[in-house]
C-alpha cells in the first residue's frame, strides 16, 4: 500500500520536474532558469527521500543534506554572477 | 559589468552564510568520522569543507577569508600527502607490507573505550589534500583579472 503511494508521489514529482525542465529550456531570462534549476534540485531531494523509504534504507540521508547544501551554494553563486558579473571578489569594499 | 560607486549591501547573505558555514563544517566533520561505518569519508568530507569555504568566499571576499583563516592551501596539500605517506610507511617498521593498517583499543577520557584505527590518519591525509587542491583551484581561477 505504502509502495503504491510512493510510486504515485514519484510520478507527481516527475511531472513537476518536467514542468521545471520546460522552464529551464524556455525561460525568457537567466533568472528564470536559475530558479527552475534550484527547484529541480529541491525536487531531487524529495526523490532521494522517497527512494530511501522505498528501498528501506537510511544510507541515503547524507545525500539529502549534501544535495541541499550544493543547491544553495550553486544558487548563491549564480545569483552573485547575475548581480555583480564576478563571483569571487578580491576585496569587495575597495576594488568594486 | 563594473558598477563603480554602487554601494552593495549583502547583509542577509552574509548573516546566513556565517550560520550555514558552521552547519556545513559540522556536517563535513560528521562525514569524515563516519566514513568507516557509513557513507562518507575523507573525500566527501574534504569537499564539503571546501564548499563551506567557498560559501564564505561568495558572501565575503578572498582577502577577508585570508585574514580569518590564514592557511596556505598548497602547504595543506603537501601536509596531507606527508600524513598519508607516513601512515602508509609506519607498517614497514613492524615488518609488515607497505600500507598495512593496525588498530587497538584505547581508554580515552570522556569517550570511554574506543577502537582507534590508523585508517583514520590516512583519511585525514586525503581530507587535507582534497581541501587544499579544491581551494587552490578555486582561488587561482577566481582571482585572475
Amino acid at each position: 500500500m505504502l509502495d503504491i503511494l510512493i510510486y504515485i508521489a514519484l510520478a507527481i514529482l516527475l511531472l513537476a520536474m518536467l514542468g521545471m525542465l520546460y522552464r529551464v529550456i524556455k525561460g525568457p531570462t537567466t533568472a528564470d532558469r536559475v530558479i527552475a534549476l534550484d527547484s529541480i534540485g529541491i525536487a531531487l531531494i524529495s526523490v532521494v527521500a522517497l527512494l530511501s523509504i522505498l528501498l528501506d534504507t537510511t544510507i541515503f540521508f547524507e545525500v539529502i543534506l549534501l544535495l541541499s547544501i550544493l543547491a544553495f551554494i550553486g544558487t548563491v553563486a549564480f545569483s552573485k554572477f547575475l548581480e555583480r558579473g564576478e563571483i569571487i571578489h578580491h576585496d569587495r569594499d575597495n576594488d568594486l | 559589468m563594473n558598477r563603480k560607486n554602487d554601494q552593495v549591501n549583502d547583509v542577509i547573505l552574509q548573516t546566513a552564510a556565517v550560520i550555514i558555514f558552521f552547519i556545513i563544517i559540522m556536517f563535513s566533520i560528521n562525514l569524515f568520522f563516519a566514513g568507516h561505518y557509513s557513507p562518507g569519508g575523507g573525500f566527501v568530507g574534504g569537499l564539503m569543507t571546501a564548499a563551506a569555504l567557498v560559501l564564505l568566499l561568495l558572501a565575503f571576499d578572498s582577502k577577508t577569508l585570508a585574514n580569518v583563516l590564514p592557511f596556505d592551501y598548497r602547504i595543506m596539500t603537501a601536509l596531507g600527502l606527508v600524513i598519508a605517506m607516513l601512515t602508509s610507511l609506519h607498517s614497514i617498521f613492524w615488518n609488515r607490507p607497505f600500507l598495512t593498517h593496525a588498530y587497538d583499543k584505547f581508554d580515552l577520557p570522556l569517550l570511554g573505550e574506543q577502537t582507534l584505527h590508523t585508517a583514520i590518519a590516512f583519511d585525514l591525509g586525503v581530507y587535507l589534500v582534497v581541501i587544499g587542491v579544491t581551494m587552490t583551484i578555486i582561488q587561482t581561477i577566481g582571482e585572475s583579472e
